[in-house]
């Protein structure tokens, strides 16, 4: 049990720290939540501004406790969020540097690395949502190119994307996890169609990519035809390690925010809420601790975090409505007002325990797969 | 940076493990009734239950908190009857503690375990009432004012919780595993299978807190990982409970033992409100 870091990686954070100290108050005006290309080209620049100062592929190249510094660091300092740049850095960019042929790495992974292409995930449909496999959207071979006919839903960023991460059927005969095909798709092929799609929260966070006969070149498979299913599960191990830690930092300081107003508004002497607010600081600290597990774990084993991510997501995506609950509790009324802080994100956070695999799937898979028990319904 | 255990902690773990082992299946607890077993307590003794953070000189083994808490965890684990961390604390203040020849009690938060057993008590036990304990493996007596609360002593118990939150966790997916009801093994439904993976993940958030606090020693750390690992063993024993259907509300079964050890672990150190006020505190601190 040690929580030390070493030296090489204490001077890393010491670095980190000065060069935000300086890159940040450099950084333009933030835009604002429906500006889609000036989001892309907000998101896009930072990144760029990261390659330059050599901390571009800290997601990728570097171990997972450097990693974890790096989350760490960037969000006490309010740096900007991945935002745009999140499919190609945390999802499709990890899966060509895993499964990409050397051609493959060369073509996409460097405009990915320099804030010079967005790329958006072409996963879920409305059919095949928790049954993932069960998807249906169909390649058929025609010459060099897939055929690629059906309807993709929950992709963000796809307005401003340029690749699409795409999950195909291939082989329609073929067991469900065994026909699936893995293709970056251009954006800008002839018979896409994307239908933004309004939340809960009011913001078009999502859109449905409707795909009509759209031409893929065969060279833009990554991985053998069929084996998409096993490509994908590199990229959905990737996510599941330090996914969070840049959101369990963000938690911590919202909760010392509403101490502090909780404080100002004089709800600070009701017992009861201080005492919720004192045990959802026990929760974040044990969840800051268990982040640090997980990435121990990681760092001794493959690199790749396995179920372990499942047992953090399913505690953290429910302490996470759990604060903004609280959030509401200490604005009173005011948790009614959109404009009010807190009150968007208590709305976004309905969807963390649905997103990447909801609680109920996180459930089975830490039951079947850590404790043994048999699968079934 | 590594939370998990190293060579020496695992090794440490497992003999713990092994010792307790011998000892449950040659008696169950309790078949000793409130007679605190002096032989097991010397035995615990020998092996260095009590003296492990004393230094070498002074003839402990001078290990620190996160050896102590793992083998406090194993205590845990085996439901191991007795004022464990009130002598763990007494070894080197009060001769014979730390060999286990000494049994000592202590009044933490309004109650006292094991006073009319043990030989000393500390700091002392005015106006102390028998009462009928809940916990048939725990003798009882309540004291009109509130001790206060070692830190360590709080962390220590954090680390019994724990280990009978794990204890808990592997009961009831055993009886999931084993158990055959329409024709199948009852984990395999849903609705078994999700209260005992959210009793794991109980566990293993309380042991990245626990762990994290024996290695920090930090008061407010401390206060977190108590929080969770009461709810791990309370919350733990009762979906255990649930999981073992009728069989687990008999007195046979195990599983009441385990719940009922928990509640009153969860009353020392002052209870879970006094850390969470402290975790209140500290957000404005």
């Amino acid at each position: 049990m040690d929580l030390s870091y070493t030296p090489e990686e204490e001077e890393f954070r010491a670095r980190l720290r000065e060069w935000l100290g300086k890159a940040l108050p450099t950084l333009p005006p933030k835009p604002s939540p429906d500006d889609w290309p000036g989001r892309r080209a907000y998101d896009l620049g930072w990144q760029r501004t990261l390659y330059d100062a050599g901390y571009a592929d800290v997601h990728w190249g570097s171990s997972p406790t450097i990693r974890l510094i790096f989350l760490e660091e960037t969000e006490k300092a309010g740096a900007p969020y991945v935002g745009a740049g999140f499919v190609g850095l945390l999802h499709a960019g990890p899966t060509i540097a895993a499964e990409g042929t050397a051609e493959q790495r060369e073509r996409w992974l460097p405009p990915i690395l320099r804030g010079e292409e967005v790329w958006c995930q072409g996963f879920s449909e409305p059919d095949a949502g928790s049954d993932l496999a069960s998807l249906r959207t169909r390649a058929r071979r025609d010459g060099d190119d897939y055929v690629v006919t059906g309807s993709k839903i929950w992709t963000s960023h796809a307005e401003v994307a340029d690749w699409c991460e795409l999950l195909v059927r291939t082989d329609p005969d073929a067991p469900k996890h065994r026909g699936i095909t893995w293709l970056a798709m251009p954006m800008d092929a002839p018979g896409i169609t994307v239908r933004p799609l309004r939340t809960l929260a009011g913001s078009d966070e999502f859109a449905e990519v409707f795909l009509d006969e759209v031409r893929v070149p065969v060279a833009n498979r990554i991985g053998d035809e069929n084996d998409g299913w096993r490509v994908t599960m590199v990229t959905l191990s990737f996510e599941r390690g330090t996914a969070f830690v840049g959101e369990v930092v963000a938690c911590r300081r919202v909760l010392g925010e509403l101490a502090v107003e909780a404080r100002r508004n004089g709800r600070w002497g009701d017992p009861v809420l201080r005492r919720r607010l004192g045990r959802l600081n026990a929760e974040f600290r044990a969840l800051w601790r268990l982040t640090q597990w997980n990435v121990s774990e990681a760092e001794g084993g493959s690199g790749v975090p396995g179920v372990g991510g499942s047992v953090f997501k399913l505690r953290y995506s429910h302490a996470r409505q759990e604060l903004f609950d609280a959030a509401a509790e200490v604005l009173g009324a005011g948790a009614l007002d959109l404009d009010a802080p807190w009150v968007v994100d208590r709305l976004s956070s309905l969807s963390y325990t649905i997103a990447a695999g909801t609680s109920q799937i996180q459930q089975n898979i830490v039951a079947e797969r850590i404790l043994g028990l048999p699968k079934g319904r | 940076m590594r939370l998990q255990l190293t060579e020496d902690q695992r090794a440490l773990r497992a003999a713990m493990r092994d010792v307790l082992g011998r000892w449950s299946d040659a008696g169950r607890p309790g078949d000793a009734g409130f007679r605190l077993d002096r032989s097991l307590w010397r035995a615990l003794g020998e092996l260095g239950v009590f003296s492990l953070r004393l230094p070498e000189a002074a003839g402990g083994a001078g290990l620190g908190l996160p050896e102590t808490v793992l083998v406090f965890e194993e205590a845990g684990r085996a439901l191991l009857p007795g004022p464990l961390v009130a002598t763990h604390l007494a070894a080197g203040e009060v001769p014979g503690a730390a060999d286990g020849d000494v049994v000592v009690a202590a009044a933490d938060g309004r109650i006292v375990e094991w006073l009319e057993e043990a030989d000393v008590v500390r700091p002392g036990a005015e106006g102390a009432v028998a009462i009928k304990s809940v916990d048939p493996l725990t003798p009882l007596h309540r004291v009109p004012a509130p001790a206060p609360a070692d830190p360590v002593a709080v962390l220590l118990t954090a680390a019994e919780q724990l280990g009978t939150a794990t204890r808990a966790c592997e009961l009831a997916v055993q009886h999931a595993r084993t158990r055959e009801q329409f024709g199948q093994p009852i984990g395999g439904f849903q609705a078994v299978k999700h209260l005992c993976a959210q009793m794991l993940v109980r566990v293993e958030v309380a042991r990245a807190a626990v762990y994290a606090a024996a290695v920090t020693e930090d008061r407010t750390d401390i206060a977190a990982a108590r929080l969770l690992a009461d709810e791990a063993a309370i919350r733990g024993g009762r979906d255990c409970l649930q999981v073992h259907g009728g069989m687990g509300f008999t007195w046979e079964s195990e599983v009441h033992l385990l719940l009922k050890r928990a509640w009153v672990r969860a009353q020392r150190g002052g209870g879970g409100t006094e850390s969470e006020e402290l975790l209140a505190a500290d957000l404005v601190a």
